[in-house]
């Protein structure tokens, strides 16, 4: 499977399981790396590998403290999936809307005609 | 579940998708809507365009085509071939986004209810059968993840 872009698409990076996993221990809030290496139960360079796809498409944030790396979540950076959701929900909305639209136009066509249903 | 004039879209399984939506009006309505081209050609581009080809060849075998011009004049066109038809109940086909020619969703459309009322369910499967290339791959990612990551990101920037 094609994994070249992981780098550079939000949606491809957070395809993969274990960065979702990441995602979701990160929701909880900031983390150092030794904690996501406990909660994943990967060996450090996988999970080092994994944050810097999810830093490289901007999922997530580090900072320094002291000897510390610390990891967050960025909200901002994972908006396009957010909006694609609703993009598709919304799209689907207005589609069956205006289905229901021309629906009671149609229901009410039958009942001028003095046809009843069934 | 009453009917609040909103689409609802879950995912019950890996690869699909579901939409499913209320309706006051029997279902043999929701049907000649769905299968009849004068009447898809005015609800299915919804708010966001006008369809310029609607055709329907409704029998097991036969072919679909949609074409819809959006307001910025970009052509959205889909086609496919229909499975299986059961009048008033249901209809399955097959579904081609043009422009990803090489991703089919299978698309099982159901008509339930009695006493005027009608659930439309609108269940989309991608990669049944199909060979997962890169690029379904990247479909199936793409929507699974995206609703997966809903709550979760709604979430994570509610405390922003």
């Amino acid at each position: 499977m094609a994994r070249a872009a992981t780098t550079t698409d939000v949606f491809n990076a957070v395809a993969e399981p274990r960065r979702r996993q990441i995602l979701d221990v990160l929701t909880d809030g900031e983390r150092p790396v030794n904690d996501l290496v406990r909660v994943l139960g990967l060996p450090q360079p996988q999970v080092s590998k994994h944050l810097r796809v999810l830093r490289a498409v901007g999922a997530v944030e580090v900072r320094d403290r002291g000897r510390q790396r610390l990891y967050r979540l960025n909200g901002r950076a994972l908006k396009p999936i957010h909006d694609w959701v609703r993009h598709y929900e919304r799209s689907w909305s207005e589609r069956l809307g205006q289905l229901d639209v021309v629906l009671q136009e149609l229901q009410h066509q039958q009942e001028g005609d003095g046809g009843g249903d069934e | 579940m009453t009917s609040d004039g909103t689409a609802k879209v879950t995912l019950p399984a890996d690869e699909q998708i579901l939409i499913t939506r209320e309706f006051d009006v029997p279902r043999h309505l929701v049907y000649r809507a769905w299968t009849t081209p004068e009447l898809v050609r005015r609800w299915w581009s919804g708010e966001r365009g006008e369809m310029t080809t609607v055709e329907i060849d409704l029998r097991v075998g036969g072919r679909w085509r949609y074409v819809m011009v959006t307001e910025g004049g970009g052509e959205v066109a889909f086609h496919g071939e229909y499975r299986e038809i059961i009048p008033d109940e249901r209809i399955v086909y097959t579904e081609v986004f043009e422009g990803t020619p090489d991703v089919q969703a299978l698309t099982a459309v159901t008509f339930t209810g009695a006493a005027g009322q009608t659930t439309l369910a609108i269940l989309i499967r991608y990669g049944g059968g199909q060979e997962r290339d890169a690029h379904s791959a990247y479909m199936q990612d793409g929507l699974e993840e995206a609703l997966d990551l809903l709550g979760r990101t709604a979430k994570a920037l509610a405390r922003r």
